[in-house]
Formats: C-alpha cells, structure tokens, sequence
C-alpha cells in the first residue's frame, strides 16, 4: 500500500496529493508517469509525475476527477493509502542546454511542468513559463513555477488574470517579435497541445508534447495507448509520452482519448451523486 | 470429463469442465498399462513423473499424486489445465495408438485440485540456506517455475512484477472460464509459503535496471522471464480504428481487470454486437469466447485452413460449440470507421493455400477481386505478440535477435551477460505455458549451479515437441 501523505485541493477540482513510493521517487525524471490503481477494483489510470523527493520517498501527483476511479481518488484523504502505483514510466524527457526553453502548462499540466521547469533550468537553459487556465481561480504551483523559471507568465481564457488567452498565444507573440526559443514543451489537454504544435510549426521550433491516450498496462502490452506520430504507430506508453508536436496525427488521438466515453457515462451514472463535504460516507457508497 | 452445457457457459464465466471424481479419476488411471520405458515422461518439457503419479491415484493416494507432480511442476492445477498434452505426453502414450491416450492432463489437473481442495497442502523440508540471492524479473509461468525450483534449492528468490497480482498471462491473458484465477492464487500463495517474496508493481528497465539489481541490490543471479508484452497489428489501413484492440488489451481487461464484473470493477468491458477475431490461436479462441460471453456475435477470421489453426483442438471445438462462426481462408484488407472514426465494417480477401512456406505449412495465397465486406463493430487481433522491449532496451549489453527477443544458449538459458539467464517468450518469441515453464526449469538449474560456483550442465533436458 502506498500511503497518501498530503492531499489537498489547491484549486477547485485540483488536487495535490503527496504519495509515498520510494522506489518510484528514487528514479523518477522529468516526463515520466506512474500507473495508479486506487483500490483492487479501481482502473489503472495514469498521472504524470510533478514533483519528488528522493530522501524522503515521495512523489507528487496533480489529479483530477473526471470518471470513476480519478472520483475514487479525490475522495481518500492524508492517511489513506493507495492500492498500486506503479513507475516512473514513459522515457524520460531529455534535459540538455537548448538555450531558451518555453514550458506551456494547462490544467494538470501546469503541475507536471514543475520538475521540467527546474531541471532545464538545472541544465542551464533560460526558462519561460507559460501557463493557462479558464480563469484565475485555477491557477495553482505560482509561487514553485516563480522560483523555478525565469520567467513565469499566465493568461486566462475569459482575461480575468495575466494575459487574456492560451498559452501559446504568449509563445506566438515571443516568436513573432523575433525572440528566439530554441525548444517547446507543451503539456496539457489535447487541444493545447495540438494549439502549440500548429503555432510553433511555422517557426520550425522544436515542440514536444506528452501525449495522454488511455492506457491499461503502461508498459507495452496491451497496446491501448497507441499514436500515430509520423505516420508511424508508436505506444504512447514505451515510446513517449513526450512526441514532436508537428508530427502527431491529432484527429486519432482525440477520438481514440473518447474510445470508453459511453462506458465511462455508464459507470458515473450507476454511482450516486457525491457529496464532496462527506467523503466518508461517498467512499461508503462508493465501496 | 463432464462439462458445463454449451448454451449454459456462454452466459458465464464459470469454468467449463467440471474435473473428474474420485471414481473416474481412478478408472482412467486403471487405464495406464504402465509401460516399463514410459514415453510419456520424457515427452513432457518439465518431466514430471507420469506413471509414478498415474499409479498413486489408482491406489487412491490422491495427496500423494499430487506431492509427486510438484517435484518437477510447480504449477499442476494450471498444467492440467492450459498444457496442450495432446502434443506432448498424451501423444507418445501407448495405449493411445488403438485406443483414446490415458487423459494425463485430466488427471494432472485432479490431483492438483484434490490437494487444494482438502486444505492438506503441505511444504516440502527446505534444505539449509545457501544465503545466494537470485532475482526473477517477471512472474510469470516461467519465472514462478525458476522461482519454485530455487527455493527448494536453499537460494533466496525475490519475484518482480510490474502489474498488481503475480501469475502473468496465466492472470491477464487466460479467461476465468479456461483457468480461474483462484487457482493462479492458491499456486502463488504455495510459493510464497515456500519462502518466494514476490515485489508488486516494480518494473525492471525502471525502478532498477539489470545492473542495479546485482551492483545496489546484491543479487548474485537474475533470471529475465518478462514475456511476449508487446502486441502486433495486422498493419492493414484503419488499424487505429476505436474498436480495434489487441487480444492483450481485451483480455487484460476482461481477466485482469475484471471487466466482465463491471460496474461493480471499474474497468469498463468492451462489449459490442458484432465481433472479428482476427488469428486461430489459442489466444484467438480465448478472446472470441470471452467476447460471447460479453453479448457478441463472433467471427474469427483466420487466413489459412482449420487444419493449420495453432490452437488446441479442444479449445476450436468448445469455441465451435459456444457458437463462434469461423471465416477461414480468409484475411482482412482494410478496417472501415465512420465518421467518429468507429470500426463499423472490415474488408476481406478470400485466400487459397498455395505452396509450403518455411514453417511447412500451405502458405496462404489471396485470390483476386475476391474482396468483401463484414459488417461488425469491433476488431480483436490476435495475431501474435513481439518481446516485451523494456529490458532490453534499458540493458545495453544484453544480445538480442533482430525479433527483439533475447538470445540464449538453450542447453543453459544463459544470456550474453554472466549471472543474468532467461526463458519463456521473451527467449522464444510467443509460445505455451508448458514450454515457458520448461526453459524455466533449464534457467533454474543453471542458476543452481552459477550461483554455487559449478560449471553450468549441459545435458539437454527431455526433448521438446
């Protein structure tokens, strides 16, 4: 069992959990996953590693419910365990001196662009953060993106924060003003990233994007995850997560990403409706 | 051996032979002739000792028979079960050539139960520790095999297994109705009372590489038994369809996840109308036999003739009887998806059998404009798996095949690096069980001796088909 450390919603449907997994702390790398499994019925999902502590055996995790099992996880709290969590998985992001290195985060993304963000910074890259939310109450890791780049930027889609717009909107205009990026890292939902790609392409920067199917295994068997990138088949699981943005066949990714959404309706609508201040008797119902 | 009616199981997942009684048990038993040079033994890739357990069960020693198996099998109720023995023991058995062969895996497979079942499993006296350390990456049938022989050798034995319960394709891939999965516990559980650790969710290539588990971990042997983890498409257009899956992704999630228990498991099945199984393996039949039982109608599409199909006649009979329809001579061309990119049709070729190709088998030749359309709505291909490539890919020195699979002296199953040995179908690419468990037992006995400091043996094992 892997005991949940610290968990909190740090924005509404954010959730920073802090996991103790020691053998997967002492490995971890930027661009990594793990394979969680909250209790022995729960589905294995996977969530993309934001943060460790090697010393202390921890890994931090942003999750947010949108099914079933993401739903079983928000609702356990510091002290509860975890079924199964299984990683670091995925190859590791490479982390070299590129120059200028621009890091878009959106929704759980912004949390995964934490440990990318110090360790380009790490390798002596200049590091220009840009993250994005629907509006400036989900926004979260300010202070930690702050410390680790040199320059955090953030916009908001409806302008109530920061710049009005996407991430990469900010990574157009940089580039349009004749800034040099030498490399893009866009982490986020299908359509940022699939954004970044399209707006980065022009320019010929280099754009990496950790891609996010549906996975069951995570490590090559049962082939769920597969991508087409180049119009080569790739399994997100062994060859990524992380493909260059300009080669990636968006349109597949997008509906193969909705491949269960009947069952997945199915599933939320056979469980009650939770109430989210009485966790213990959800997790009862739940059960 | 009375079994669950056709149109009974196709409702559940409940095994479909129910397993001999006592008396039948003992009268098929009555019918071994006990030949003094006995076939049967050597034909079986771990040689365990056929007439010798033959005869306790016709004495009613039934926990005797048992005792008798598991010193060369550590997996009897799984062996009865899932071994093909019509190509191995049952084969060469001599009562065979006028009559029906002695039905040795049945009787396997009864022993085994009988044990389990009376509670009286009892441990075998371990000899002293030797304090040698061996790590078994993957517990599957061939590491729990090295890992049961180890143990009895006095070494200490640590399973590591990247998914959440040990067994391998013995949980996620065979169905519930062919192997449950009650069985795959209980012989896990004997090998943990036998002193095997077993490490969950640990990933060899990750959390340590193959180095590391010598250099930081000090494991003085490990053993690579990682198996055929990485599924092959069909390579035909629309194979990215949603609705094509992997025989792997379908089973994993049928058997592992236990999809067919869904909602009460949170794994979703993949349950549609109409489903094409593409491939006549054992893993085709296993797949289209869950699907019926998941509500589908099911075709499996299979490019040569019936007699070339690899799977166990029984299991194309059950999947016969169940009501799988069979398309054979024929092979997909394209999958068709609608606009929201769902299969909703394949396009196929009719094929002849022309010359023998290298396997000697009738190589399956396409005839011209004989293509036509399937109306379905899901694809499940079983048409074979590659090596699992995370070892080898985070083990630089270790020499592989341009297949991806690693390459062994098969007299000792030692691979390119020393102390580091490995079988199953990471060696062989994708096979059965029994022949896992056979390079296993080679492994293991490799092992033994590397770890004391002897030479490596090098007589070959009983042959294997």
């Amino acid at each position: 069992m892997f005991e949940i450390l610290d968990k909190r919603e740090i924005a509404p449907n954010i959730h920073k959990a802090v996991i103790h997994a020691p053998a997967v702390a002492k490995k971890a790398r930027p661009g990594q996953f793990v394979i969680l499994m909250v209790d022995e019925r729960a589905e294995r999902v996977p969530f993309t590693l934001c943060d460790w502590d090697r010393d202390a055996g921890t890994i931090t995790l942003v999750v947010q419910e949108v099914g079933q099992s993401t739903r079983k996880f928000v609702l356990l709290n510091t002290g509860d365990s975890i079924a199964h969590v299984v990683g670091p998985l995925g190859v590791p992001l490479e982390i070299e001196r590129f120059g200028t290195v621009a890091l878009a985060g959106g929704c759980y993304g912004i949390g995964a662009t934490l440990c990318t963000a110090r360790a380009m910074k790490a390798a002596g890259n200049r590091v220009l953060t840009v993250i994005e939310a629907d509006s400036h109450y989900l926004h979260y890791f300010r202070d930690e993106l702050q410390a680790a780049s040199d320059e955090l930027i953030q916009t908001t889609i409806d302008g109530s924060e920061g710049i009005k717009g996407h991430s990469v909107d900010v990574i157009k205009q940089k580039l349009e003003a004749g800034e040099t990026i030498d490399r893009v890292i866009a982490v986020g939902c299908v359509f940022m990233m699939m954004l970044a790609g399209n707006v980065t392409k022009p320019f010929g920067v280099k754009t990496l994007v950790a891609l996010n199917p549906i996975m069951l295994d995570g490590t090559g068997m049962c082939g769920a995850c597969r991508v087409t990138v180049g119009n080569e088949t790739k399994f997100a699981c062994v060859d990524g997560p992380f493909f260059d943005a300009h080669e990636v066949d968006w349109d597949e990714l997008w509906d193969r990403r909705a491949a269960y959404s009947d069952e997945e309706i199915h599933a939320v609508a056979r469980t009650e409706i939770i109430d989210h201040h009485r966790p213990a008797a959800a997790r009862a119902r739940l059960a | 051996m009375p079994e669950q009616a056709p149109e009974d199981r196709v409702n559940n997942f409940d095994e479909v032979p129910y397993g001999y009684t006592e008396e039948l048990a003992v009268t098929e038993a009555t019918r071994c002739i006990m030949c003094k040079k006995a076939k049967c033994k050597p034909a079986c890739p771990v040689n365990v000792d056929i007439p010798g357990f033959l005869a306790l069960i016709r004495e009613r020693k039934f926990l005797e028979a048992a005792r008798k198996i598991k010193e060369d099998n550590a997996l009897p109720a799984v062996c009865g079960r899932v071994c093909p023995q019509e190509e191995q023991c049952e084969k060469t058995c001599v009562t065979g050539i006028k009559h029906e062969p002695v039905a040795i895996g049945r009787l396997e497979r009864f022993a085994a139960d009988y044990e389990r079942r009376s509670g009286a499993v009892t441990l075998p006296q371990l000899p002293a520790k030797t304090g040698k350390r061996v790590a078994v990456v993957g517990a599957g049938p061939a590491g729990l095999t090295v890992a049961g022989d180890l143990i009895l050798k006095g070494h200490e034995i640590t399973v590591f297994e990247a998914l959440q319960e040990p067994g391998g394709v013995l949980m996620y891939g065979i169905p519930e109705f062919r192997l449950p999965k009650e069985i795959v516990r209980a012989e896990v559980d004997y090998l943990k009372q036998l002193g095997v650790q077993f490490v969950m969710d640990y990933v060899v290539g990750r959390n340590s590489t193959i180095r590391e588990l010598f250099d930081e971990d000090g494991y003085h042997a490990v053993f690579i038994g990682t198996g055929a983890g990485l599924p092959s498409f069909m390579e035909v257009p629309g194979e990215n369809l949603i609705g094509v899956y992997s025989a792997n992704e379908y089973l994993t999630r049928a058997n592992l996840m236990k999809a067919y228990l869904f909602p009460e498991y949170d794994t979703p099945p993949i349950s549609r109308r109409r489903v094409a199984v593409i491939g006549g393996g054992n893993v085709a039949m296993d797949s289209a036999r869950t699907a019926l039982r998941l509500g589908g109608d099911v075709t499996i599409v299979y490019r040569r003739a019936r007699e070339q199909m690899p799977a166990r006649i029984e299991e194309v009979h059950h999947a016969e009887q169940e009501g799988v329809d069979f398309k054979l001579l024929t092979a997909p061309t394209r999958v068709i998806g609608d606009a929201r990119h769902r299969v909703v049709a394949m396009e196929c070729i009719q094929m002849v059998l022309g010359e023998p190709d290298s396997s000697g088998r009738r190589r399956p030749v396409p005839v011209k404009g004989s293509e036509f359309i399937m109306e379905i709505d899901t694809v499940i291909v079983a048409i074979g798996n590659k090596p699992n490539p995370l070892v080898p890919r985070t083990t630089p020195e270790l020499n592989v095949s341009k297949w991806g699979t690693v390459i062994t002296d098969p007299k000792t199953m030692a691979t390119s690096i020393t102390g580091v040995f490995a079988g199953g179908d990471i060696v062989s690419g994708a096979a059965t069980v029994i022949l896992a468990m056979g390079q296993g037992r080679i492994a293991a006995r490799s092992i033994d001796a590397y770890v004391r400091g002897e030479p490596l043996p090098q007589e070959t094992l009983p042959k294997e088909k």
